[in-house]
């Protein structure tokens, strides 16, 4: 699995660190309950197919990245960064 | 149909002409007691104990595939009872006991062998943490024995115990633990819950659950709708599918875990042995075979293969540990979808819907856990309590944080386990 970095380019799977859903790039406020927050720390679509996950360019750049990727055929389809992303 | 050492002999005179098919192929009744989803060892453990223990045999087990195709026949068929939390404890514990008790009250050769299992230690820090988890192994009641370098030599002379980065120090002992044959456990407990009435009802897949005010009635499968009252879902990696069907979203995320085989040898690995430094585990099957994993490939994935970078680090470990595998050629290898849950320990629990239960969330864990997993969950779905062997395994702990397992003491977090 090769992942596009948009700074660097594509790059091999094992220089980046996985970090799970891109849901973690929409924090939830502080004061927006318990629901919500266990929502965005513990409870996933978990889909076969299509997804959106957050990756650290960990031996590249060091830029935080929302993948599209598909689950079930290791397929990349994309990158961006996760500041852009998260706007 | 009984098994006999007459009935061998005389099938082998015959051309082994007379077995028969070990349970029948039943077409789906419109309305059960309890609908099990998910025809894999968990969900037929279920049937089999719902039926035995609390006399519920007006129930079906529904598999999309076929029995034994999934998870139960994916795995690297070790059992273990070296547990160290409470709540994971006293559950492995039971689930040990149980494969014991399990080809007598099968009559099925599930090939269970406690050939024992050493857990290899690299350093001082590590061996005061396998001092302390086999003192609580022993607390629980089960075995455990610490061995220095030379106790380790005795059993596994073949290791490389100089190596220079990772030498060896010594190893825990549970001589209890063991392997067995996966597949034959799937059958084992489909023929014993076929033969106590349960409709086990294959290329059957569930594509809706039917919930009105809160209360399940019944599910629609790809052969029509079934009226049930009680549903349990049983479906490991694919659990997050079920679930949205019933409206959940589960804490679980389904990665890959990768596992290899070499062409069959001779007998050389007596034990199942794991290296403490490169999560790596190995045993030899009766039949010859080298089998070995290693760790997640650490992505979400259904695609029930991995990549290269967690074979080569596999192979690596193995190389590291006993450089005589080098000779041996891997044959294939194989993913299983594991459904990892944040603290990397199961739920075996009721839901927000009257009537419809789940147990899942196994991790890399889940094929030691078939006999007492299927005990509990029968147990919950049959009286609405758990089990006092799987009391902890709530549900509501992560959003509460409250009873959180995380036995590898790396966090709470979905990325960690």
């Amino acid at each position: 699995m090769r992942i596009n970095c948009p700074h660097c380019g594509e790059r091999d799977r094992r220089e980046f660190y996985y970090m799970g859903d891109a849901v973690a790039v929409t924090r939830p406020a502080p004061d927006a309950g318990p629901d919500a927050w266990d929502d965005y720390l513990h409870n996933r679509d978990n889909p076969a197919g299509d997804t959106r996950d957050l990756w650290y360019h960990e031996a590249g750049c060091g830029a935080w990245i929302v993948v599209a990727r598909n689950t079930l055929t290791h397929a990349v389809h994309g990158a961006t960064l996760a500041q852009k992303a998260a706007s | 149909m009984g098994y006999s050492g007459f009935q061998i002999i005389k099938e082998g005179l015959f051309g082994q002409k007379g077995w028969k098919p070990l349970w029948r192929d039943p077409a789906p009744k419109a309305r059960y007691d309890a609908i099990i989803i998910g025809g894999g060892g968990h969900g037929l453990a279920t049937a089999y104990y719902l039926a035995r223990e609390h006399g519920l045999t007006n129930i079906a087990v529904l598999e999309k595939g076929h029995i034994g195709g999934g998870n139960i026949g994916r795995n690297t068929t070790i059992v273990r009872a070296n547990y160290f939390l409470p709540g994971n404890q006293e559950f492995y514990s039971h689930s040990l006991k149980l494969w014991e008790g399990m080809e007598q009250d099968l009559n099925y050769n599930v090939m269970h062998s406690q050939r024992g299992l050493i857990n290899l230690f690299h350093s001082d820090g590590q061996r005061d943490a396998f001092v302390r988890r086999g003192n609580a192994m022993i607390n629980q009641g089960d075995d455990a024995i610490l061995l220095d370098r030379e106790g380790v030599r005795s059993h596994l002379p073949y290791l490389d115990f100089d190596n220079g980065r990772f030498p060896i120090y010594g190893g825990l002992y549970h001589p209890r633990g063991g392997t067995a044959r996966h597949d034959a456990v799937a059958w084992g407990y489909a023929r014993g819950a076929d033969q106590r009435g349960v409709d086990l009802i294959q290329n059957c897949e569930v594509t809706g659950i039917d919930i009105e005010n809160g209360v399940v009635t019944g599910v629609q499968t790809t052969r029509g709708a079934i009226r049930a009252r009680k549903v349990g879902i049983v479906t490991a990696g694919r659990s997050g599918q079920v679930a949205a069907m019933a409206g959940m979203r589960l804490p679980i995320e389904s990665h890959v875990l990768q596992a290899f085989v070499t062409e069959g040898l001779k007998p050389v690995i007596d034990h199942v042995v794991s290296f403490g430094m490169g999560h790596f585990y190995i045993s030899q099957s009766d039949k010859g075979g080298l089998v070995f994993g290693g760790d997640l490939d650490f992505y979400a994935s259904y695609a029930a293969r991995g990549n290269l970078p967690m074979a080569e680090h596999v192979m690596e470990a193995a190389m590291t540990l006993m450089p005589m595998i080098g000779k041996a050629r891997v044959l294939r290898s194989w993913g299983g979808i594991m459904d990892m849950t944040p603290d990397g320990s199961p739920i075996i629990d009721t839901t927000p819907t009257k009537g419809l239960f789940i147990d899942c969330g196994w991790c890399y864990g889940g094929f030691k856990a078939v006999p007492a997993s299927g005990f509990a969950f029968a147990h919950l779905m049959a009286t609405g309590q758990p089990h006092a062997t799987a009391a902890k395994f709530r549900l509501d702990r992560f959003r509460t944080g409250v009873g959180l397992m995380d036995e590898e003491g790396t966090g709470s977090q979905h990325n960690l386990h």
